[in-house]
């Protein structure tokens, strides 16, 4: 047993020994003596965010670019409710954060005290599990549980509540940094018999495709690794869902782009056309499967993932694996080396593939006066590949845009709201990345719209000179809202112009920041290189075409062989892209 | 169910399955807000809920039963399953149907029927409940209250008879569920 400490120390001695080295938050009254204890020592630092969203935010790009647990630190009350949005966020994505919140004095609970919000009711639909601590004798117990529980199976959020009187009661405190859980049992092992059946269907397969997802980025860099090795060796086509970028490279020779929406043609036909699907990390979401009853008719599918509620939940399979996609792909090339097998030739079908890349479908029309989207894109991707470069996203078209056309040849460097599609993930989520990695090259690429929803959290860069860049591709429209107005909504842009946008140069400058602006595609390389070098926090506001329109696109309730291109898509094919039944779905 | 505008992905994937009934025990830490925890993820998830019993069964453990009757497509069922048995909270869940699995389960509910009435419709009341083995718990010059256990249906249909002759109020406890031999759930 350990000495006597306060409430408030043991919630600072357990990031410690769970090796935190930097937290985000945000102090209020029921926090008090949390502060008081982070004033009152050096091994864990705290990074003041200008508000709890973007705290936790900051703790996702925290912990998705470092593989680590992420710590965020609010207030009871508005401080807590602030958070909902990012533990949200964490949830649907896979984020392992943990949140310590603040709370009214245990005698004071159920009062409607100053700044009392049922925390644990209000984040208990939005956290992997969540705790209100009542006795100072469960604090260390339930804190390294938490730790424990956001990291471990699915990775996730979870939220620890406790009381300011907790906070400053004095209790043993004991590293139980190697706790487990007596009911949470993640799966740790991998049915050797079914990863065998698998290799079986890959042998006779002839037009196979691997599905890859956030899965494999949340298994660790090695399970990448892994996955390279496994398409090197099978010579299997790939692609990847938004949140699985970067796992097999972009630049790799396998790679079809990303799949969905707005994936590529190639990869939604592959997937449609195909005769087995190896889904490993993913979970059918409606933005990759469209419309669920055409959704790849032909195939054999196989799902790995740990999390056994992700199977037949959208799509039925028929053959599952709960485990590790990490442990799976060990397992599989170990019995594909053993075996010696030989697989068949994809020779036919790679002509098949070769011949849906030549659609070449993110093609969009060049222009010398007004910088394309696209062109932006591409040009920022070739001037800041060869860096140490993480790229952030908001929610939009730019997000599109940033996926299909920056290639990422690494895990851990493409951080964006995937599944809860937050506005305003973007930044804060940058700066979480660069206070991780302060050398790095951060880059937020956002659009004129999503920036404004945290922007304050630039007083938050300035303040800690982190060297976060944000890249906004200026349209004046929420773009993807009005894309949307035009192919369901009879062209009514309904509320979707940006007015009155601020002048970024100035706002920059207003905050102690840099603003730089390119108008011009003959300007822009120089801009880049300029916002690139420049230290400290910069907005580069990139003016861009207004009413571009991010292609390819499946329309809502269509199938992957129905994808509008850019390229030959007239006004009125748009306009009709979407029958009724599609102008249900979001 | 508007089959055309289905509300979520589960209604999508019921269309073709008839719903079945299942009884299902969920073993839980008895801990404070563990019940909202079940009830919250049916309620999120869009699952039935028909009826729910819960209390501290072993107490040195500190575990509490959570005995729910829902009803949904097979395919519904195991996504329920899964999903429940994921809350950190619960040590397992097992599917107590009468007759589902090697051996079944025992189901059992308990209700109290409030009939209002006099002459022959009081005595048939007092027929029936005799009939059913329900016990007269309380009496007055113009009302019975009988209890019954049994199976959901025996009790349904109680219920249903008591309805010609008066009935006028029903509590019923929900499903208690035990798993048939020496074997614990």
């Amino acid at each position: 047993m350990g000495k006597k400490i306060t409430g408030a120390e043991m919630v600072i001695q357990t990031l410690h020994d769970q090796g935190v080295e930097s937290v985000f938050g945000y102090p209020g009254g029921a926090v008090l003596p949390i502060y008081d204890a982070i004033f009152q020592q050096e091994n864990v630092k705290h990074i003041l965010v200008r508000h709890e969203q973007g705290a936790s935010h900051a703790a996702e790009g925290y912990a998705r670019s470092t593989g680590k647990v992420g710590v965020l630190i609010v207030t009871s009350g508005p401080g807590a409710t602030n958070a909902v949005t990012g533990l949200t966020d964490a949830l649907l994505d896979s984020i392992p954060i943990v949140c310590i919140s603040g709370q009214v004095p245990t005698h004071l609970i159920g009062t409607d005290a100053f700044q009392e919000a049922d925390t644990v009711g209000i984040t208990r639909a939005c956290t992997k599990h969540n705790w209100l601590v009542k006795d100072i004798k469960d604090l260390p117990r339930i804190m390294h549980e938490a730790f424990y529980i956001a990291r471990s199976g699915r990775p996730g959020p979870v939220l620890v509540d406790i009381p300011k009187d907790i906070q400053f009661a004095e209790g043993e405190y004991e590293n139980l940094s190697k706790t487990t859980h007596k009911t949470y049992t993640p799966p740790n092992t991998i049915d050797g018999k079914a990863v065998s059946a698998v290799v079986d269907l890959m042998q006779r397969a002839k037009k196979p495709i691997i599905y890859s997802g956030g899965g494999i980025i949340n298994s660790g860099p090695k399970a990448s690794k892994l996955l390279q090795k496994f398409v090197q060796k099978t010579n299997m086509p790939i692609t990847s869902t938004l949140m699985g970028l970067g796992a097999y490279p972009g630049s790799g020779d396998n790679w079809l782009g990303m799949l969905g929406m707005h994936g590529t043609y190639e990869a939604n036909m592959a997937m449609h056309d195909c005769d087995l699907m190896l889904c490993i990390g993913a979970r059918f979401d409606d933005r990759i499967t469209g419309k669920i009853d055409e959704f790849s008719p032909k195939s054999k599918k196989v799902h790995v993932d740990i999390d056994a509620t992700s199977i037949n939940k959208n799509v039925e399979v028929d053959l599952s694996i709960i485990a590790d996609c990490g442990k799976f792909l060990n397992e599989a090339l170990k019995i594909i080396e053993k075996r010696n097998n030989k697989f068949q030739s994809f020779d036919l079908w790679w002509k098949q593939i070769d011949s849906w890349k030549k659609v070449n479908c993110l093609q969009y029309k060049a222009n010398s006066d007004v910088i394309m989207p696209q062109y932006a894109i591409q040009r920022l991707y070739e001037l800041t590949k060869n860096k140490d470069t993480y790229i952030t996203t908001e929610v939009g078209q730019h997000q599109m845009w940033a996926a299909q056309f920056y290639k990422f040849d690494k895990p851990n460097r493409w951080l964006t709201s995937g599944g809860l599609g937050t506005m305003g993930y973007g930044f804060p989520a940058a700066n979480g990345v660069q206070v991780a990695k302060p050398d790095a090259l951060v880059i937020d690429i956002a659009g004129d719209a999503s920036i404004l929803m945290n922007i304050q959290e630039l007083s938050t860069a300035v303040q800690y000179q982190l060297n976060t860049k944000i890249f906004i591709l200026n349209n004046s429209y929420m773009g993807m809202v009005r894309q949307w107005q035009q192919l369901l909504h009879g062209n009514r842009i309904s509320e979707s112009y940006s007015d009155s946008l601020p002048d970024f140069v100035k706002l920059a400058e207003a905050y102690g920041a840099t603003g730089i602006r390119a108008k011009k595609p003959a300007e822009l390389d120089d801009a880049i290189l300029e916002m690139i070098d420049t230290p400290g926090p910069v907005i580069f506001d990139c003016v861009v075409a207004n009413l571009e329109n991010c292609f390819p696109m499946i329309p809502s309730g269509k199938a992957h062989n129905d994808m509008l291109l850019g390229e030959n898509v007239s006004d009125e094919e748009v306009a009709k892209a979407i029958d009724d039944d599609g102008k249900i779905m979001v | 169910m508007n089959k055309k505008n289905p509300a979520s992905a589960y209604d999508i994937i019921s269309i073709n399955e008839d719903d079945e009934r299942h009884t299902l025990s969920i073993i839980v830490d008895d801990e404070p807000g563990v019940l909202a925890r079940v009830i919250g993820l049916f309620a999120a998830r869009g699952f039935n809920i028909d009826s729910l019993t819960v209390s501290e069964t072993e107490s040195k453990q500190q575990l509490s039963r959570i005995t729910l009757v829902t009803s949904g497509s097979p395919s519904v069922i195991e996504k329920i399953k899964v999903q429940v048995d994921r809350l950190v909270s619960v040590h397992r869940v097992a599917d107590l149907t009468a007759d589902y699995g090697q051996y079944g389960a025992l189901e059992r509910e308990l209700a109290l029927i409030k009939v209002k009435g006099t002459g022959n419709k009081r005595l048939e009341a007092l027929r029936l409940a005799e009939a059913f083995d329900a016990q007269t718990v309380d009496a007055s010059l113009d009302s019975f209250v009988f209890q019954i256990t049994g199976r959901t249906r025996e009790i349904d249909r109680f219920i249903n008879l008591m309805a010609s002759v008066g009935l006028t109020e029903v509590s019923r406890t929900g499903v208690a569920a035990l798993k048939r031999g020496a074997g614990s759930t």
